[in-house]
């Protein structure tokens, strides 16, 4: 049972008021129109997947229902922080290797 | 290879059955082959077996990191089953139960296929839509399939609760009597062994740590066992890690990561002779020769590469079972696991060419790959062999998710993996 930090809420609740919503931090091509295929397949569907650190949006839909970011990581399910949506995350932010640049979402 | 039969037990069982031979070499890679398969699972092993059997390239290892069998294929619920919407999902499923039929006799090696029919239940009038739709789909296709109602139902498995005072009451299911199960291990084992007597070479416990690409193109694998290994092509069929491998070759899959647990009860005396199977209250029941009821439901939400599950999904799973079965209340849970399954966006595999040339991809299986081992190897051992795409594994190119080609059985299948 995860124990997920709600920082709207500032509380540790379970995992069972919570929803995954996914990877954080994929920002919306600002000219949807100008993307080619490839570009707007990338956005759609494409997804880091890492074994290992993961920044990731959750919604606390038996709670204050409002969304807000994880980092976690995929092997051992730790969780290291969470964070507001529009934010970055603290440390350990960043998966190993990853030297991309985090575009707020 | 040491044939096996009635008569072979026999004699064997006369002589304290001390004599049977290995099952399969423990051999030293060579430093040059065909083609590589990466990953010893069933799909890999599938894979390995038909390119040596139909296609005569014998000079192939499979390169596993870890057992033979040891992820997936030994962890999944074992369904077979082929009764997809769409065509191009129907025609790959169709094909993999046909190799199923035959599959025993082929490999030498009981696999334990029981043809004992599966339920696809549904609650409510959209669900029972969805089923007429697929039923018809499926006949299209030559796939044998039949929307029964409540009544049918319940004389196909008497001990279910059928009555409308249920939270869920069942209206109706979709059938399919040639569907079933079969055993995961043996289906592994047999692959392995009749992989290993046309001579290619299994490689357990070595892990690929590198893929050699040179200019664009494959030319081999970094191991830690035994260094590099040079081949033609290569085909990695490693599930849950193809994100990882697809990383070292420089690109990036639609694919994400996620637990699926599965659990088996104690052995109880037969009691449920066919797979019952409901997406609504998600959960999917079947009885084990040895006795034991096996049980799975869904995936967790969030990725993970940590091979067990959350305490809420088997929660929900159980909740699931008993509203169905309220016989099975009482009934004690043995064991219980997870493996590492890859979802692709559209629930349906990739089978693809990849950006690199001469590598290919068989992943993104998702929740429903056992049921595919058959079908899955032959496709790809014959694109392997030929390196271009067999004509079922077309639509199932990593490319799709550019072009928009899904083959969304997802969305419009309303089928539990």
């Amino acid at each position: 049972m995860l124990h997920i930090h709600c920082p709207h809420c500032g509380e540790h609740r379970e995992e069972d008021e919570f929803h995954y919503k996914g990877q954080a931090h994929i920002a919306r091509p600002l000219d949807p129109e100008s993307c080619t295929d490839e570009q707007w397949g990338e956005y759609l569907y494409f997804r880091d997947n890492p074994r290992g650190l993961h920044r990731e949006v959750w919604f606390h839909s038996a709670g204050c229902r409002k969304f807000f970011n994880v980092v976690r990581d995929t092997q051992t399910y730790e969780i290291h922080e969470s964070y507001l949506i529009g934010t970055q995350p603290a440390g350990r932010g960043t998966p190993d290797g990853d030297s991309t640049e985090v575009q707020a979402s | 290879m040491q044939r096996y039969s009635a008569l072979g037990l026999l004699t064997q069982g006369l002589r304290h059955h001390e004599n049977w031979q290995r099952v399969w070499r423990n051999p030293t890679p060579k430093k040059h082959y065909d083609v590589i398969v990466v990953g010893g699972g069933g799909h890999g092993l599938a894979t390995a077996y038909y390119l040596a059997k139909l296609h005569g390239v014998t000079n192939v290892a499979v390169v596993e990191k870890g057992y033979l069998g040891g992820g997936n294929t030994g962890r999944n619920t074992t369904i077979v089953r082929s009764n997809y919407l769409w065509d191009e999902a129907a025609h790959l499923y169709e094909h993999a139960m046909k190799l199923w039929e035959g599959l025993s006799q082929d490999l030498n090696y009981n696999v334990m296929f029981s043809q004992r029919g599966v339920l696809n239940l549904g609650h409510t009038l959209q669900d029972m839509r969805d089923i007429q739709r697929r039923v018809n789909a499926n006949r299209l296709n030559g796939i044998d399939s039949e929307a029964l109602d409540t009544q049918q139902v319940q004389e196909l498995v008497p001990i279910m609760d059928c009555s409308p005072n249920t939270r869920y009451p069942i209206l109706g299911a979709s059938w399919q009597p040639r569907a079933g199960v079969a055993r995961h291990d043996a289906v592994a084992w047999g692959y392995a062994r009749a992989a290993d007597a046309l001579g290619v070479d299994l490689l357990q416990q070595t892990e690929v740590t590198d893929l050699i690409v040179e200019q664009g193109t494959v030319k081999g694998v970094s191991t830690a066992r035994y260094g590099d290994l040079y081949a033609e092509r290569v085909g990695c069929v490693v599930a849950g890690n193809s994100g990882v491998l697809a990383k070292m070759a420089g690109f990036n899959l639609p694919l994400e990561s996620h637990p699926l647990q599965a659990l088996v009860s104690e052995p109880i005396k037969p009691i449920l002779d066919t797979v019952v199977m409901s997406n609504h209250v998600h959960g999917y029941v079947s009885q084990s020769d040895k006795g034991d009821l096996v049980i799975g439901a869904g995936i967790d939400s969030y990725n993970g590469y940590g091979q067990r599950g959350s305490f809420p999904t088997i929660e929900h799973t159980l909740q699931a079972i008993v509203e169905l079965f309220p016989i099975f209340s009482r009934v004690r849970m043995n064991r219980q696991w997870g493996g590492i399954v890859d979802t692709c966006p559209d629930a349906c595999p990739i089978i693809s060419k990849t950006p690199v040339q001469n590598l290919f991809f068989n992943c993104g299986w998702g929740t429903g790959g056992f049921k595919a081992t058959t079908g899955s190897g032959h496709v790809f051992a014959a694109s392997l062999a030929k390196g271009e795409m067999h004509p079922l594994a077309e639509p199932f190119s990593m490319f799709r998710f550019h072009t928009g080609a899904l083959v969304d059985e997802h969305g419009a299948a309303g089928v539990a993996h």
